[in-house]
């Protein structure tokens, strides 16, 4: 069973924030909410390094961890989603995220913050594959239908990758050997072995 | 010549427990100083290389190390904390929140619970030594009452909302299921949130208006080493309005409160744009102290229902028994008696 992933190349990133047009266009996230951005550290000095990041869909997710209402759930492609009917917009996964993945549409006064949403890794919710009401609440399912993430796909030099956790492992291991570099990484198979 | 050998063999049998003590010494020393020589070689060794090992450095490790750290960057999203790639705090939250606040605050509640009831199983709670007498003096004024029923009815709405954030995931969800407890959370917090400033407001009122009767004096101190006024062994001690435990319960509501209060605030606005790291500290703080609380509150709960006869009836109509008044709070009872005596001559003065 594959475990999706994404990766992003610090070597290839150029801080076009492409990832993240086609992320609100394909999944029309509401106004205010990004469930992907880019930062950059040491901005305008050299060697100045860019990031995109959005939900990085881990094993032992925290936010599933801390909801008082138990609304995560994991996909059998390892990709964590969340029930929207069950949140109650309590902030806590918000405090949890180390990657600052889960926003809200409001935040006011008395705790009030709607609904959280989240990137999808454009698997929509627990809702019917690609009905009315998956889409409304959120967004696009690329993968039932066959297809990956639209922000890894749209990313023009291909630095932000995005699949099965070794196949995405593997093809950045052959880049960075052919930038005679160290490879970082070596995804899960090789971590802990074949599951 | 006896006596010379003798000097001889002192001296030489000092010599050598001289030399044992010493060549202790140095073994001790030796056992305790020697692991740290390493230290000796990175702190003194390794600062004097520090300025070559920076300029070799990798940059793609030193990116990460910061990115690790917390290190905040640019980004176009022009919202909070955006600009930061990865906090770790919030993993020490969930650690806390998840582990100790939850395990230990649950096992307090129920071992508070079960200390109760077993008291209660044991001595009965205190009944009233020689009865009721029928007669009564005014114990709380109506505002006193208002205010302390308006304070307390918060205070357990608040507390199962609030425990049902933390625990119903393991013990309402399997009761009501998924949909139905979240139904249950949604309106829950809404209460929560919206009658914590409330509380804090009431709270406040409570405090103010009853700090005068609360400052700790000389027959407190006496009050708590006769082991709490009888509760522990049977000795009696002369009390005023107040005794020692009804004090302390008074200033645990007061610091424990007002700290639970702030932090509630604290969560409660998070359109103040409070980072994430003061949102965590808030909660942590908000739960463990709550949850103490809570557990104290019992306490509190039982004295005033079961624990002590007739202790009830001064909240709920304002007036105690003499009888009450006498065995509880004997000084009190005498200063009112006192009073009323006097307002009689005075009555009976002006009226003649």
């Amino acid at each position: 069973m594959a475990r999706m992933k994404f990766l992003c190349d610090a070597e290839r990133c150029i801080e076009c924030n492409g990832c993240v047009t086609a992320c609100k266009n394909e999944n029309e996230v509401p106004w205010g909410v990004n469930r992907r951005r880019v930062v950059t550290l040491g901005d305008g000095e050299p060697g100045e390094k860019s990031i995109s990041v959005a939900c990085m869909h881990c094993t032992d997710a925290p936010c599933a961890a801390v909801c008082p209402v138990d609304c995560f759930y994991t996909t059998d492609d390892g990709i964590v989603l969340h029930d929207k009917d069950q949140c109650i917009g309590c902030g806590y996964c918000s405090y949890a995220c180390p990657f600052g993945a889960p926003q809200y549409p409001q935040q006011s006064a008395f705790g009030v913050r709607g609904k959280m949403d989240k990137c999808t890794f454009c698997a929509g919710g627990p809702e019917e594959d690609n009905s009315e009401a998956e889409r409304e609440k959120y967004g696009r399912n690329r993968i039932a239908e066959g297809k990956l993430p639209l922000c890894a796909e749209m990313c023009s030099t291909k630095a932000l990758l995005a699949g099965d956790g070794d196949i995405v492992s593997g093809i950045y291991r052959e880049r960075t050997l052919r930038r005679s570099d160290r490879p970082q990484t070596w995804g899960w198979d090789k971590a802990y072995g074949k599951s | 010549m006896t006596k010379q050998i003798s000097s001889n063999k002192d001296s030489r049998l000092s010599r050598r427990k001289r030399m044992m003590g010493w060549s202790f010494l140095i073994m001790v020393l030796s056992v305790v100083l020697m692991p740290l020589g390493g230290y000796v070689y990175t702190d003194v060794i390794s600062t004097a290389n520090a300025a070559d090992q920076t300029a070799e450095s990798n940059p793609r490790a030193n990116y990460w190390r910061a990115v690790r750290g917390g290190e905040e960057g640019y980004t176009d999203i022009n919202r909070l904390e955006k600009n930061v790639l990865i906090q770790s705090a919030g993993e020490n939250w969930r650690r806390l929140r998840n582990g100790a606040v939850a395990t230990i605050g649950g096992y307090l509640v129920l071992i508070s619970l079960l200390t109760i009831l077993l008291y209660h199983l044991k001595s009965g709670g205190m009944k009233l030594d020689n009865g009721r007498s029928g007669k009564t003096i005014t114990r709380w004024s109506i505002f006193d009452r208002i205010i302390h029923w308006t304070v307390a009815s918060l205070f357990i709405i608040l507390a199962i909302t609030g425990l049902s954030m933390l625990f119903g995931r393991y013990v309402l969800i399997p009761v009501l299921g998924g949909d139905g407890f979240a139904a249950y959370a949604s309106l829950a917090m809404a209460v929560h949130n919206y009658l914590g400033p409330l509380f804090v407001a009431v709270l406040v009122i409570l405090i103010l208006s009853w700090i005068k009767h609360n400052m700790i004096n000389d027959n407190d101190i006496k009050w708590f080493k006769a082991g709490g006024g009888g509760i522990i062994g049977n000795q009696h001690v002369s009390c005023g309005r107040f005794n020692g435990g009804e004090k302390v319960w008074f200033w645990i509501v007061t610091l424990v409160g007002l700290t639970v209060g702030i932090s509630g605030l604290i969560l409660d606005f998070p359109n103040l744009e409070q980072v994430r790291s003061t949102m965590q500290n808030a909660n942590l703080v908000h739960g463990a102290l709550s949850i103490i609380w809570i557990s104290i509150a019992f306490g509190h709960i039982y004295i005033g229902t079961l624990g002590s006869e007739g202790s009830l009836d001064g909240m709920l109509t304002g007036e105690v028994d003499e009888n009450w008044a006498k065995q509880h709070h004997d000084l009190w009872y005498d200063e009112v008696m006192q009073d009323n005596d006097d307002m009689d001559v005075t009555g009976a003065k002006s009226s003649a």
